[in-house]
């Protein structure tokens, strides 16, 4: 019982720090998003059909990002066996989830009307699925298995093996495609573009950092309910 | 405990393995006929089209083998799991690497063994020539089979404890086993069709890179996955 009530108090303190920095990160990405659509002239090829850069191409970067945050935690947990450190990297896995099937939503969409077709064998692109995918697994596990020890455990060691699979599908693919055909690979970014892409990497940075300390708070109020609705029951038979 | 001590260790779980297999035979054999029947569905799905199958033979070789491979993983540890011996396996002095690298060596003879049949039967039902570099399109099949025996080996320590086993392991694996399958089909492919010899090279230097990866993260974290 004691167990529970300083879990929940030690996340209503965090919370409130929380909620400055979620609405800092909100303030901040209206900004940038703003910043960057207005002050960029139309592509001269894509028009305001580029504008889409400034949510896909951060998305990416965090898709890259979210997974490192897993293998941190999950390689801390081997080491530690820290409760903290496996809620954090549940956190990271289910909002890098989240950031690959933002960026290849996004890919699609801006991908149809440039190159003509919805999905293409490219490096990128398939790593992402696969990276996609790996993370599915990853979450899938933690659903299925009931033994907190044994979901901490087996998932860390899922988490770090996805990870550092990432770069290593990312250079096969890349093998694969380079032998067929040539990579094709969007115009490089011109300088009246690049001000705008900035300030939205560190939005989406804040928003990631934000997500995964939110997600993190959940976790430790589910556990903090399941503690009291354990004591509760035992309460209930011990009491006189 | 002696790195021999180690060695010993693990040839007694792989041969209490094998020994239990031959035994019985009931597994190899079912593996085995789902595999040569995922290799005649591939030869429906890909057409009559004697150019278009003789293509596709390596893509169908490795997921054959990758198929009739989950059921074989999942099993590995199904008989331990039933009669409560795992917890036994892991009482035993010494260290639990051991234990995997028992498994592997079982199911590595398995997949190997079974992998051996599915060529012999896409060269004949595939219409490929038998490459004359043979020797090397053997190593290649070794080199794959360790990938694919290594991760699966893995993952269905933890799979088969689970729930759902059957959805999870596939689920895990398969992703995980892009790298290595690609490699492995990509040199079979170049051995099969007889050109670009230089292909089948390299990709069998990326396998060769891939495999002692996942060979070394996995003994590396198995400890901590058997334990819980």
């Amino acid at each position: 019982m004691t167990h529970a009530v300083s879990l929940s108090a030690a996340s209503a303190t965090g919370t409130a720090r929380r909620s400055w920095f979620g609405w800092f990160t909100l303030v901040f990405l209206v900004f940038s998003q703003v910043t960057a659509i207005l002050i960029s002239p139309p592509d001269r090829d894509m028009g305001d059909l580029q504008k889409i850069m400034y949510v896909h191409v951060p998305a990416a970067w965090m898709t890259m990002l979210a997974p490192l945050a897993l293998l941190a935690f999950g390689v801390r947990y081997l080491f530690t066996h820290r409760e903290e450190d496996d809620l954090l990297a549940a956190a990271s896995g289910e909002v890098a989830l989240v950031f690959a099937g933002l960026t290849l939503a996004l890919g699609m969409i801006w991908g149809r009307p440039t190159w003509g077709v919805w999905w293409t064998w490219d490096p990128r692109l398939t790593s992402t699925l696969v990276l996609f995918l790996i993370l599915a697994g990853y979450l899938s596990i933690r659903a299925l298995i009931d033994d907190r020890d044994q979901r901490a455990q087996w998932s860390a060691a899922v988490g770090v093996l996805g990870a550092i699979n990432v770069p290593i599908v990312y250079m096969s693919v890349r093998w694969w495609r380079t032998i067929h055909q040539i990579q094709s690979s969007p115009a490089t970014v011109d300088p009246a573009y690049v001000i705008g892409l900035r300030l939205n990497a560190f939005a989406f940075l804040f928003v990631m950092i934000y997500f995964i300390r939110r997600r993190r708070d959940a976790f430790v109020l589910e556990r903090a309910a399941e503690h009291a609705g354990e004591a509760a029951a035992l309460g209930g038979l011990s009491r006189e | 405990m002696s790195m021999r001590a180690e060695w010993r260790r693990a040839r007694a779980i792989a041969w209490k393995d094998l020994t239990a297999e031959r035994r019985s035979k009931a597994q190899f054999n079912g593996v085995l006929a789902l595999a040569l029947t995922i290799l005649v569905m591939f030869g429906f799905a890909l057409g009559p089209d004697a150019q278009a199958i003789g293509d596709a033979a390596a893509g169908a070789i490795w997921l054959a083998a990758l198929f009739a491979g989950v059921l074989a993983f999942n099993r590995s540890y199904q008989t331990e799991l039933d009669g409560g011996a795992l917890e036994h396996l892991l009482l035993y002095p010494g260290s639990r690497r051991s234990i995997l690298a028992g498994k592997l060596m079982a199911n590595f003879a398995f997949v190997g063994a079974m992998l051996a049949v599915v060529v012999v039967a896409a060269i004949v039902l595939f219409h490929v020539q038998v490459p004359a570099r043979w020797p090397a399109l053997v190593g290649i099949l070794f080199l794959g089979a360790v990938g694919l025996t290594t991760l699966g080996t893995f993952y269905a320590a933890i799979a088969s404890r689970s729930r759902a086993r059957e959805v999870l392991l596939p689920l895990l694996l398969f992703p995980m086993l892009v790298p290595v399958l690609l490699a492995a089909m990509e040199a079979t492919k170049a051995l099969l069709g007889g050109n670009a010899m230089s292909d089948a090279g390299a990709w069998a230097r990326l396998l060769l890179v891939f495999d002692v990866i996942f060979l070394v993260a996995t003994f590396l974290v198995f400890e901590s996955v058997i334990e819980a």
